[in-house]
């Protein structure tokens, strides 16, 4: 995790730098801060604009105020699908990141024969097209009375959850001394007792980010929730943005408070707790 | 990586549990506990995978389910590629990867060297230039769709920022790019390479690059350089700073000892970006589904959409299935010589 805690390095000041060269370096970058600001700025300016003043021609404008429709009409339009993200969100992250703890505990800590090779057939499975599964995928579900359902999804991302848990967890307790576990063991600890006294209390940073990480895999996710569920009160907050996005009768600076909503929870984890968030983003790349 | 202390440890606590008997428990107790997570994943990621190949091979065309083998076997691949639409999606996935691997990774790599420069606010920056990774696809998708709305978005901005009066200034017309609706596709290069290639006169796509995939390009680098940005600040955060001292003694400008000496040592990192960022970009999905769709005359077509609407459009499952598994060996290709790796290094 060096890599990790370089990423948020707090550089020395310089002793003495100036010059051309840094002040082209510093207006490069405050252009690169307006680019990669622009589109948020459209959605939340657009969307706090009321129907009545918004004109194609004033999309760049602020607004006159805070009492547009856009927000209000929004949150009436997709407070239910809001719900649905977090009651599929919530219970899918938590239980796989506990499957993804006990794997990676498993696979750093107890290897056997083959166990590195599950362990990569386990992580093929994060990088796949789901498009590729998704025939077979709907069919189960039907069978198993899950198909249409919000709690279908979560049974949905729990098991595509298993892959980047499970690597996270992995790379997280390999980092974990072997003499904690010896110790333990001495002591007359067996495979699940060590793992419930010594290595989960240990594993709470690695808990926090994975459920940060997890938390906004599924929230984002799209393509499990608009072809699983076909019932829009069902529907996560993706699916709802985006079938009121593609209907034309809808006032669109609605559209772009809506835009708005669904990004809030990610947005605030991404805020708060940003540093865990990267941690979660560079384990992925399988570089922990 | 197992090294010799790992082994000493696992001797020693084999040691310790032949004391107490219960060496024949816990070794089979590991596997046993993974075995939920092995079951879940051999069914709902290699089952399923040999289901949809079935599929794809199957005559399950409508409708109707019918696993019943098609004749010949790879009918539904053969018709597949000879459509129109499938052609324009491969041509339309590589304009898309070469274009956004390019802006993603140099931009991302170019941002990284900037902030590495002793910048004020650079936690700052870093994290706004991150902040699109953490939002969804849909969400920014929906965004992006109104920036390059050729009738507001950014054509208005010119307007507003006074680019179309100045360039009116100059006697020449205003900049309006058609953007997401403009179905050209310029620098075909069907008649020259027919001329080495015979075969390419059998080809019905139009060889060059679909005008509208550009802003959808930029949507995805927006979003996605951040990433590569992050994975080369912690590459560079690992790089001693006595190297770079060391260089600049010799009497290297920083450009050179960036090009010489820290850019090939961030191989590994570039190497890593350039794999996952490649494997987003063929299984890019919703990011054009909510910005586009399949775009004007298919112009922003790709694999992703085409498996959808051959699914759950059309309901022809055999040819979304086919459409999926080329996705697949596609990722496939890319991803498993990584994984293979790693596997070595574990």
């Amino acid at each position: 995790m060096a890599a990790v805690s370089s990423f948020f390095r707090v550089k020395p000041a310089p002793a003495r730098r100036a010059g051309f060269a840094h002040y082209l370096i510093v207006a490069v970058l405050i252009l690169a801060v307006i680019f990669y600001a622009m589109p948020i700025y459209v959605m939340v300016v657009n969307g706090l604009k009321s129907k009545s003043y918004m004109t194609l021609d004033q999309m760049w404008h602020l607004p006159r105020g805070l009492a547009g429709n856009g927000f209000p009409a929004a949150w009436d339009a997709l407070s239910p699908n809001l719900m649905n993200s977090f009651k599929i969100a919530i219970p899918a992250t938590i239980v796989s990141a506990m499957l993804g703890a006990l794997n990676g505990y498993l696979l750093s800590k107890w290897k056997f024969r083959g166990s590195d090779l599950i362990f990569t057939l386990i992580l093929f499975g994060m990088f796949i097209p789901y498009q590729s599964i998704l025939v077979a995928l709907i069919q189960t579900l039907q069978w198993l009375g899950l198909y249409g359902h919000w709690y279908g999804l979560v049974v949905v991302h729990i098991i595509y959850g298993i892959p980047i848990c499970t690597l996270i967890f992995r790379n997280y307790f390999a980092n974990v001394p072997n003499e904690l576990l010896e110790a333990a063991r001495v002591d007359g600890a067996g495979l699940i007792s060590a793992f419930f006294q010594i290595m989960l209390p240990l594993a709470l940073p690695a808990f926090v980010v994975v459920g940060i990480f997890q938390f906004t895999n599924i929230w984002n996710d799209f393509l499990f929730g608009v072809t699983v569920v076909f019932d829009p009160a069902n529907q996560p907050i993706t699916v709802a943005l985006n079938n009121l996005s593609g209907t034309n009768s809808v006032d669109w600076t609605v559209v772009m408070a809506g835009a708005v909503l669904s990004a809030v929870p990610t947005a605030l984890l991404y805020i708060f707790l940003g540093r865990f968030f990267i941690r979660g983003l560079l384990a992925g790349s399988m570089k922990g | 990586m197992a090294t010799a202390s790992q082994v000493r440890s696992q001797e020693i606590a084999d040691l310790a549990t032949v004391r107490r008997g219960r060496i024949s428990l816990e070794r089979f107790l590991s596997p046993l506990l993974l075995a939920p997570s092995m079951l879940a994943i051999a069914v709902f990621v290699y089952l399923f995978i040999g289901f949809t190949a079935w599929v794809s091979v199957s005559q399950w065309g409508t409708n109707a389910r019918n696993l019943a083998l098609s004749n010949p076997l790879l009918k539904t691949y053969a018709d597949m590629f000879g459509q129109t639409r499938w052609q324009d999606d491969l041509r339309n996935t590589v304009v898309f990867t070469v274009l956004f691997l390019a802006m993603s990774v140099l931009g991302g790599l170019f941002l990284a060297i900037l902030l590495d420069q002793h910048v004020p606010m650079s936690g700052f920056i870093r994290s706004v230039i991150l902040f699109p990774y953490a939002l969804s696809f849909i969400t920014t998708g929906v965004a992006w769709r109104w920036i390059f709305n050729p009738q507001t978005g950014v054509n208005q901005l010119f307007n507003d920022l006074g680019v179309n009066a100045l360039l009116a200034h100059f006697g020449t017309g205003p900049i309006q790019p058609a953007w997401i609706t403009d179905p050209n596709v310029i620098w075909q290069i069907n008649e020259p390479l027919r001329r080495v290639l015979p075969f390419v006169a059998g080809w019905h796509v139009k060889l060059g690059i679909p005008m509208a995939m550009v802003p959808v390009t930029i949507a995805a680098a927006w979003q996605l350089s951040g990433f590569a940005m992050a994975m080369y600040l912690a590459g560079l955060g690992t790089i001693p700073g006595e190297l770079k001292e060391a260089s600049a003694l010799d009497g290297a400008t920083t450009w050179q000892t960036y090009r010489k000496i820290v850019i090939p040592m961030l191989k590994p990192i570039t190497i890593s970006v350039l794999v996952i960022l490649t494997h987003v970009s063929l299984k890019i999905f919703d990011l054009i589904f909510a910005m586009v769709g399949k775009g004007p005359g298919f112009a922003t077509d790709v694999p992703g959409i085409y498996v959808f609407d051959k699914m759950f459009g059309a309901q022809q499952y055999n040819l979304g299935s086919a459409a999926s598994m080329v996705m697949l060996i596609a990722v496939a290709v890319v991803i498993v010589p990584y994984l293979a790796r790693q596997l070595k290094e574990l």
